[in-house]
């Protein structure tokens, strides 16, 4: 107990990291995600090109690699970040490629009628996306999205590679350090609690919007 | 009063609608019928702006309009779609004040006294703060009447209201049909139910599937 109490702090500290990345990551991406989903639907072929093919990049390599190719590559190119900001940007790049599809794959589930009784009752096309197809997207996307906010919160643990001090590298330093196993066992309770947390939110927000099918 | 002038509508080269010429007089009820495939709903389509047509002219009160890029709010084109289509997310108060709201400006004051008025009108009083999915078909057909009908259309038009309602309902469409009549609202029917489009119709229009 002596020596949980001990290494917490820096636990702590490890997820205070955790965290950031992923709530920044987590408001930049989902806006960003509907927008590019937009994208995909248009009929301006030229952008839904570009979009797709930015999207088969970021589903089609690792995140670890992209982590590595914006810290350590794109410095060659001149463009040079730092670590943390790094980090954030392969980080929003990826997940608005994965958000972007499951917008996608909602916007497309709206019947064509609805589009079209809006238009009937002369709504333009803003207000139909903002007062009819948007709500009904959010109700179709939430567990979709759920599970992409749960990945979130274990894959924000790979940017100790560009050597940032998440909770996993916490931990993995006091275990190199006290040989022990035990940081890493509270490593997993502190990840165990912070996807439960999400989970829990995430199920009141389903339940929220469970008042009308 | 509605007026097509030799309105032409082709899909992919095939020509579905070949010059056809109708007037529809206001406070009257026109009826299309047809075998299915014959272009009713296309006809439809067309004269409340869903399609573009390949040719021809549309008049509304002696004024040439196109019903696809026309925005005037004094010349609405009602539709109760054959599926309502009403908005799931909103409760049918809302459905009716949407676009009442957002569209012709009223004060939400103003558009929910219209709305429960009409609502009242159609027998569907009690139901103002229930959702879509709780309604019957019956009723949900006639949200989608008082939701065109707060719009203050010049034209209502129904695609296939009988389709997808239980046959001793049909009796009842065809009541509210024939209430609003009498109020002077001008009517486009289409259905394959020819009894009941006899039973309504001041003109009736046949059309045929083309080779």
């Amino acid at each position: 107990m002596h020596y949980v109490s001990q290494i917490l702090p820096s636990l702590i500290s490890g997820t205070g990291m955790t965290l950031s990345i992923f709530f920044w990551t987590l408001i930049i991406s989902v806006p960003l995600g509907i927008l590019v989903g937009l994208g995909m639907i248009t009929r301006f072929k030229p952008l839904t090109w570009v979009i797709n093919i930015y999207v088969w990049l970021m589903r089609g390599t690792p995140l670890l690699l992209q982590l590595i190719f914006v810290f350590y590559g794109l410095p060659i190119a001149g463009i040079v970040f730092n670590r943390y900001d790094a980090a954030l940007f392969a980080f929003i790049l990826n997940y608005t490629a994965y958000f972007a599809e499951i917008f996608r794959g909602g916007l497309q589930a709206i019947p064509v009628g609805q589009y079209e009784s809006a238009r009937v009752l002369r709504l333009t096309n803003w207000q139909t996306l903002r007062k009819i197809v948007i709500p009904q997207v959010v109700k179709i996307v939430l567990p979709s999205i759920g599970n992409e906010v749960i990945n979130l919160v274990k894959d924000s643990s790979l940017v100790y590679v560009i050597g940032l001090g998440d909770l996993l590298r916490a931990g993995n330093v006091a275990m190199a350090r006290d040989v022990t196993l035990v940081p890493m066992l509270l490593v997993g309770v502190i990840y165990l609690l912070l996807t439960a947390v999400c989970t829990l939110v995430l199920k009141r927000l389903e339940k929220h919007y469970s008042y009308w099918r | 009063m509605l007026e097509l002038k030799g309105i032409t509508k082709k899909f992919d080269g095939k020509t579905i609608l070949d010059q056809v010429d109708l007037t529809v007089n206001d406070g009257q009820i026109l009826t299309i019928v047809g075998p299915s495939g014959a272009g009713k709903t296309t006809l439809l389509r067309c004269i409340s702006g869903l399609e573009m047509v390949d040719g021809g002219q549309f008049l509304l009160d002696g004024q040439a309009f196109d019903p696809a890029t026309n925005r005037d709010n004094d010349a609405v084109i009602g539709v109760v779609f054959q599926d309502f289509q009403l908005f799931p997310n909103l409760t049918v108060l809302q459905n009716v004040v949407l676009a009442p709201t957002m569209v012709l400006k009223k004060s939400a004051a103003d558009a929910e006294k219209e709305a429960r008025a009409l609502l009242e009108r159609l027998n569907l009083g009690g139901k103002a703060d229930l959702y879509p999915y709780e309604l019957s078909g019956g009723q949900k057909q006639r949200v989608a009447i008082v939701r065109a009908l707060a719009m203050h259309p010049k034209l209502l038009c129904y695609d296939e209201p009988t389709s997808a309602l239980d046959p001793d309902l049909r009796r009842e469409v065809e009541e509210i049909i024939l209430k609003l009549k009498r109020e002077g609202m001008t009517q486009i029917v289409v259905t394959h139910d020819i009894p009941f489009a006899e039973s309504i119709a001041d003109q009736m229009l046949r059309v045929e599937p083309k080779e």
